[in-house]
């Protein structure tokens, strides 16, 4: 048997807080990417165009480098305009760093996903919606989304099994994760190897168990839907 | 913001531009040439044979790709075997250790992609190729695997790109590729906007660069089938 040398719990912790991050970036990024999805497919040119560039430059930069641009710059711009209004000097956290750029990484791949989904829903069932009175936010909430969900659900899985894995980036700029505490655990111990495959394990688990409820939501969702 | 610092400190971004190249281009080839081998193999009827290309292709694609590296330019002094031996002379280079976790990461995604685009062959060529006599080995080599390359093409132009970003991973280990070329000069001068977006333009435009070459590669090999 491996000896952890009491570092589990270390590790554990780490894994949480991944889970945290990676959770709270994917709301994040649902949020932008409905907006941007909403933006990309209406009639406005300047939303359109403004989606356009969001979703091209983040999908052509390395999140490395948006993340550390986002760390060290975050701090740098929240601290000058706090000299301008006198707060005291402020400590721009890891982690909220860190969610902002993966939330904002994976808003411009949601993007793409939702515009996809919408525009496979029938227009028939958009236009009955209309038809019985409903304003465009209700038609939006109780038949596009709904009915999108099928749609851009395998995409949306392949998102998040992504973005999961991107969570490792915010050891990077310093945060507890579990890639860090492994490298603390794997330094004190010599047993770098032995650590570091755990967290990979530890890894797999997370992305098992979304496979798991993505299916579920993927039955829930294709009710009334036809198998081939 | 102020871009002279930029400007005066280009050779470094160039020569991080070139190690970001070597590594993209080296990491590419040598992976393609895992992943043939891997994605016969993991197509294999036989469950046992299968298993292992499978499980290997399980582990890198849903590991991260940073864990990957670490556990091989970090996890590689736990072993004393290692460390004595020969091979030691790799392990103890950054640079050798970013480029072996890429390739070994680039691998698994492409001998996915190629398992996919083989098991899909259609069965209409296959069976033509046997009509004409051809032996198991002629009908890979002649019908099966070409036929597969075209149809990868389009998901291996994104690999590429998905190489691309995660070659930044190296600048994380002492590495001076262009994102290490940004943290020096950040460092030196803390010009954290000026010093990340100059490389993240770098980034774009090879991105740009990539996308357009796929572009013309699609038109070239897979006219048949373009709408």
């Amino acid at each position: 048997m491996v000896d952890l040398h009491g570092y589990l719990p270390l590790i554990l912790k780490g894994a949480l807080l991944t889970v945290e991050v990676a959770v709270l970036s994917l709301l994040i990024a649902i949020l932008l990417g409905l907006i941007g999805a909403a933006a990309k497919l209406s009639g406005s040119r300047l939303a359109k165009s403004i989606a356009a560039v969001y979703t091209t430059v983040i999908r052509g930069v390395p999140d490395l480098v948006l993340m550390t641009l986002v760390f060290f710059g975050g701090q740098m711009l929240v601290n000058e305009i706090g000299d301008r209004l006198g707060w005291d000097y402020v400590d721009v956290s890891p982690f909220v760093a860190g969610v902002l750029t993966i939330g904002f990484i994976f808003g411009a791949y949601l993007t793409e996903t939702f515009r996809g989904g919408i525009m496979a829903v029938s227009r028939g069932e958009i236009e009955a919606g209309h038809a019985y009175g409903l304003t465009s936010f209700q038609v939006f909430l109780r038949i596009t989304f709904p009915a999108m969900v099928r749609h851009a659900l395998p995409g949306f899985s392949n998102n998040w099994l992504v973005l999961a894995k991107t969570t490792a980036l915010v050891s990077v700029i310093g945060l507890h994760d579990m890639v860090f505490s492994a490298g603390q655990a794997g330094g004190a111990t010599r047993q770098p190897f032995t650590f570091y495959f755990l967290v990979a394990i530890l890894f797999l688990v997370i992305t098992g168990v979304s496979d798991l409820g993505l299916r579920w939501v993927e039955r829930r969702y294709s009710v009334g839907v036809r198998k081939t | 913001m102020d871009f002279s610092v930029i400007i005066e400190n280009i050779p470094l971004y160039v020569e991080g531009l070139w190690v970001t190249v070597q590594l993209v281009v080296l990491s590419l080839l040598l992976g393609l040439v895992l992943a043939v081998p891997l994605a016969l193999v993991a197509t294999s009827r036989r469950r046992f044979v299968a298993f292992g290309p499978r499980a290997y292709i399980y582990f890198f694609r849903g590991t991260p790709l940073l864990v990957q590296m670490f556990m091989i330019y970090h996890g590689a002094g736990q072993f004393d075997l290692l460390k004595e031996s020969v091979l030691w002379v790799v392990f103890k280079e950054a640079y050798w250790c970013a480029l072996l976790a890429f390739s070994l990461n680039t691998a698994a995604y492409t001998a996915e992609m190629l398992r996919g685009a083989i098991e899909q062959t259609s069965f209409g060529e296959v069976e033509a190729a046997r009509a004409y006599g051809m032996s198991r080995a002629t009908q890979y080599r002649r019908i099966i695997l070409p036929s597969a390359f075209r149809r990868t093409l389009p998901s291996y132009g994104n690999e590429v790109i998905f190489m691309l970003h995660g070659s930044a991973l190296a600048g994380v280990i002492t590495i001076v590729d262009l994102f290490g070329a940004a943290k020096i000069v950040n460092s030196r001068y803390f010009v954290p906007f000026e010093s990340f977006i100059a490389a993240g333009l770098f980034y774009l435009g090879m991105t740009f660069l990539i996308v357009w070459v796929f572009k013309i590669a699609e038109t070239r090999w897979l006219a048949h089938v373009r709408r």
